[in-house]
């Protein structure tokens, strides 16, 4: 019998196969999505993103609402989560005293646990009535002549799904931020606060010590915003338009997919929707790499980590590379 | 009432300049000014633990202060006493005063974030920012508020000059601290603590992650520094205590033992204690 120890050729084999098979598999699902995508591919072309139009009827498929939706909720949603999810991520390792920190973070860990449908159907009967009224309050008053404002006040649309989505990204956020703010090492807030500075001074030295991770944190909500479905379908409005107003019901590449997929009739709508999955599919690729180039470029700043000097206890940026 | 009168008045100061406390009990014999720091009957508890018992010591001015002890004999805890960075520990209670020139930093208008630019500190691992050399070195002036870059600039000549790391950065200042090398690190700490112009610098071990010659210029360095600041200094090495303090203060398991000029604690130490440690004999 063989000893279970010492077989170090067998780990290698076992994980360079398990990570070939990750490539493969990403492989696999862009071939595939190709595959099915071909006739929508080949009727459309490049003009599938840019086309405004989504009318099956006729069969004219166009991605660019969609696209737009995503982003713009995403974006949204992150202008939201960001400052929120920091903040209590600050809060629960700066702020609090020490015997309430971890329940705390668990509580704020714990709305990721939520399922979607639920935060869909918190949106539909509970925010939703909420920002019609506050849409119907903003559409009274002269704000209403800016775009971002413009248009009736559903409740359903937009705004409610970039709200949806900041509710659903902000445990990401704030957990991944409160453990880069955790791995900040106890020093550098010493030497800050050891020069006179406030808390609040402190906890900018340890931010700023973190960034790259804390920019991590950010881009993993925003690649969960990206890609969630459910509760941005049911609140959304599902309307393919697009449209600069926060009130507007627009509509998202997911939710267009899960909407529609198991009506769509014929071949081409089929493979239209398909072909949305793979420019969702492709932007979050792109989106992912551009992240990680963001983070590369932050860490050599100008007078920052540079000369290929690794910093002391740096924080790994390795968070966004899960944002998938 | 007849004692009192009996009894030698220890306060007669000179003129009354004001009514602050440093006319306390000036017993200490032929004391050639009046002490910079006095700890009076200092006790500290982390929780439950009593780390720190009944400590009575005075610090001169622009003098070097040592603390020598075995490990957990409460040195660094009084020094991080000194600048109230105990008071980042939750749990922490304290008795007793530190009196800088007269004023409790333990009293209760105190603000905490004055006495950490009055009482700079340099710690045991050089703990710079992730920024540029001279971003470090005026961290603490930015925090003050100075924004005009040719004060900025002026200051941070001085205090790199004042840590002995100018002729060696002077032309990569706007480039990463991170990428100096440790003994030059820790020069920049010193030189960060320098720059806001502290009454006292506390040093907390600041040499044990370096080499001899890196500690060899930290050393020179103090023996520099001591003619502009007030320097209280913790360190394992009783070689360096020899060498750099005026006076040294030996502690054991929180109770200061021993507290006389330098040269007395280690050739005519009065407590047995001091010369086993001093001698080697356990430590």
């Amino acid at each position: 019998m063989r000893r279970r120890g010492g077989d170090d050729g067998g780990l290698e084999l076992g994980t360079s196969a398990v990570a070939v098979l990750v490539v493969a598999l990403v492989a696999a699902i862009g071939l595939e999505l190709l595959h099915g995508s071909r006739l929508s591919i080949a009727k459309f072309g490049w003009s599938f993103w840019t086309g405004r139009d989504w009318d099956p009827v006729s069969g004219e498929f166009g991605a660019l609402p969609f696209i737009w939706g995503t982003f713009y909720s995403s974006l949204l949603a992150l202008l939201v989560a960001a400052p929120v999810g920091v903040g209590i991520a600050v809060f629960t390792t700066d702020v609090v005293p020490p015997r309430f920190r971890r329940p705390l973070a668990f509580l704020a860990e714990l709305l990721a646990a939520v399922p979607s449908i639920v935060y869909g159907l918190w949106g539909i009967f509970v925010l939703v009535p909420v920002v019609r009224g506050l849409e119907t309050v903003v559409s009274r008053t002269p704000l209403r002549k800016l775009p971002l404002f413009s248009g009736p006040p559903y409740g359903l649309g937009m705004l409610s799904a970039g709200l949806i989505l900041a509710l659903m990204v902000i445990p990401y956020v704030s957990s991944v931020s409160r453990e880069v703010l955790q791995a900040v090492p106890v020093a550098q807030r010493e030497a800050a606060y050891a020069l006179g500075a406030t808390r609040w001074e402190a906890i900018r030295a340890a931010l700023h010590y973190g960034r790259t991770g804390i920019l991590g944190a950010v881009f993993l909500g925003f690649g969960r915003a990206f890609g969630e479905t459910m509760a941005v379908t049911m609140v959304i409005g599902n309307n393919p338009q697009l449209s600069a107003s926060l009130f507007a019901p627009q509509y998202s590449m997911a939710a267009v997919i899960a909407n529609e997929f198991s009506e769509a009739t014929g071949d081409l709508y089929l493979h239209a929707l398909t072909e949305i999955g793979l420019v969702l599919f492709v932007i979050t690729l792109l989106v992912n790499a551009a992240s990680r180039l963001l983070i590369w470029s932050v860490q050599r700043g100008p007078g920052r980590v540079s000369d290929g000097v690794p910093a002391p206890e740096t924080i790994p940026p390795a968070r966004a590379g899960e944002a998938a | 009432m007849e004692t009192a009168t009996m009894t030698p008045s220890p306060t007669t100061p000179t003129h009354a300049v004001s009514m602050d406390a440093r006319s306390a009990p000036a017993s200490a014999p032929a004391a050639d000014a009046p002490p910079l720091i006095e700890i009076g009957g200092f006790s500290f508890w982390y929780g439950p633990k009593q780390a720190l018992f009944d400590i009575d010591l005075r610090i001169r001015e622009r003098a070097v202060t040592a603390f020598i002890g075995p490990s957990g004999c409460g040195k660094s805890t009084l020094l991080r006493c000194l600048n109230r960075m105990n008071d980042l520990i939750d749990g922490v209670r304290v008795e007793g005063s530190v009196r800088v020139q007269g004023q409790d930093l333990y009293g209760p208008d105190v603000d905490v974030v004055d006495v950490r630019k009055r009482l700079g500190m340099v710690f045991q691992k050089s703990n710079p920012f992730p920024k540029s050399i001279f971003e470090n070195v005026v961290y603490g002036l930015r925090l003050q508020g100075v924004k005009n870059k040719g004060v900025l600039r002026d200051a941070c000549e001085k205090a790199l000059r004042g840590s002995a790391l100018w002729d060696e950065v002077k032309d990569r200042i706007e480039e990463s601290a991170l990428s100096l090398s440790g003994g030059q690190m820790q020069r920049l700490c010193i030189a960060r603590a320098l720059a806001v112009e502290p009454e006292v610098v506390l040093m907390d071990e600041p040499c044990s992650a370096l080499d001899p010659i890196a500690t060899a210029k930290i050393e020179e360095l103090i023996f520099q520094l001591k003619e502009r600041f007030t320097i209280v200094i913790v360190t394992h090495n009783m070689q360096q205590a020899a060498r750099v303090s005026d006076e040294t203060g030996f502690f054991m398991l929180g109770k200061l033992i021993e507290f006389d000029k330098t040269d007395v604690i280690f050739t005519r130490p009065k407590q047995k204690m001091t010369e086993d440690y001093i001698t080697g004999r356990f430590g």
